[in-house]
């Protein structure tokens, strides 16, 4: 089936199955490796992106499902290939991350959360983030992360 | 995991998804916000042959206030249930539970017809619609028909909809004000709940339900008759299991069920004032 979608900014027409799960079609298809495929049962929050502007798992969302949508993924975030996206400059700052592989759902649950609600307190970002696992960090400097981002003091 | 092939349709109306679900029958599946759907379908738990996609039928995302009660549209986002300021204000029990399901993402998606035509046990908002009371409008080939909601969950996963029905609006009554509680156990972030109790004053009388207690979502009628016979919440909690058949899993047991029933229904009443 044809779709069309607007993922990071530019259009995408392609021919795909009903069954393509959109985090397939975002790495496969259009090989933006940058989301991950984590647990693949909608738990673990690797694969989120956003599509017309609100966080979502793609592992449980359809390739056809967002025709006519806007998908934006980590690759899309940052102004330039010579900067990073405040988010991204966050966690790296605050060590939001080790191994990195749940970093980009993390960094696009996490500005969704900014977008819904700019100055959340650290209950907040936890329950905001619940969606999104990470066997790492321990979730410290992921919260202290996103609390920076929003402007707020962590030292 | 993929899902098996299937064929997509997408419905522009209610009556063109209904038109290609009457033609597919029981092959055919509605999709909204695929939530409970899509990872049905990885596991092979339903592997339709026809995936009706109604998500863009935008006529029915309303929440609107009809003066005794407010009627949701059936492809209303949890989401936007969570943050609805007529609900907040008219139906507060819903949009907090509504913030109760699942993440962030999955409210996104996720919308309350699907969580109610999906009628899985252990889900929040089945049982926070039967507390309160209201009713399903069901649209079929043949026009409406209005469901109370205590005839809607038939048995596990199943609903009072005929094959070729589509759940078009819930239909609540408003119970404005703070005495309601919702009680969630579970042990992990964004797990369903092992138990869960709704309890809401709607009207003068103190409601109360039960989530993952049976293969439906439950009124808990002998904790509502006791307090209705002037019980305490302490005294009314204890009857909270009678006539409950628990599921075992994992988790729980059937009688460490019962046990969560009366503690979280006591504290259901004790927190929301609704005793």
């Amino acid at each position: 089936m044809e779709i069309s979608v607007t993922v990071n900014g530019a259009n995408q027409s392609s021919e795909v199955e009903p069954r393509t799960l959109l985090v397939y079609y975002l790495r496969d298809e259009l090989g933006l490796t940058g989301t991950n495929v984590g647990c693949d049962t909608s738990s673990c929050g690797a694969c989120t992106v956003h599509v017309n502007g609100e966080s979502v798992k793609s592992c449980t969302m359809l390739a056809v499902q967002a025709d006519g949508q806007e998908v934006t993924t980590i690759e899309g975030l940052a102004p330039s290939a010579d900067e990073l996206h405040p988010m991204q400059q966050s966690f790296q700052d605050n060590h939001g991350l080790q191994c990195g592989y749940c970093t980009p759902g993390m960094v696009m649950a996490a500005c969704s959360l900014l977008d819904e609600n700019p100055s959340p307190s650290e209950a907040e970002v936890r329950e905001g983030l619940e969606g999104n696992l990470c066997r790492c960090t321990g979730y410290h400097n992921i919260v202290k992360a996103v609390l920076a981002c929003s402007g707020q003091d962590v030292s | 995991m993929i899902p098996a092939a299937f064929d997509y349709k997408k419905a522009d109306s209610a009556e063109e998804a209904i038109a290609l679900i009457a033609e597919h029958g029981d092959e055919a599946k509605l999709l909204a916000g695929g939530h409970s759907l899509i990872p049905m379908m990885k596991l092979r738990l339903a592997v339709p042959s026809v995936l009706v996609d109604i998500a863009g039928v935008n006529d029915l995302s309303y929440i609107d206030d009809r003066d005794d009660h407010i009627a949701i549209g059936a492809l209303a986002k949890h989401r936007s249930l969570e943050t609805s300021d007529l609900l907040i204000s008219e139906c507060p029990i819903l949009a907090h539970v509504a913030s109760k399901v699942g993440d962030p993402q999955v409210r996104h998606r996720g919308t309350l017809g699907g969580s109610l035509a999906h009628s899985d046990p252990a889900s929040d908002l089945p049982a926070v619609v039967l507390a309160l009371g209201g009713s399903l409008v069901a649209q079929g080939p043949n026009g409406e028909r209005e469901i109370g909601v205590a005839d809607f969950f038939t048995g596990y996963f199943e609903s009072a909809l005929a094959e070729d029905e589509m759940l078009t609006e819930v239909r609540i009554p408003k119970a404005p004000g703070s005495n309601w509680n919702y009680q969630k156990f579970n042990r992990r972030a964004q797990d369903w709940a092992i138990v869960g109790v709704a309890a809401v004053e709607v009207q003068g009388a103190t409601q109360v339900s039960l989530v993952n207690m049976g293969s439906v979502p439950l009124r808990a009628s002998a904790v509502e008759a006791a307090l209705a016979g002037g019980a305490s919440a302490a005294e009314a909690a204890e009857a909270a299991a009678e006539g409950t058949e628990p599921p075992t899993d994992l988790n729980a047991s059937p009688e460490y069920r019962s046990h969560l029933a009366r503690v979280l229904t006591r504290r259901a009443l004790e927190a929301g004032g609704v005793s």
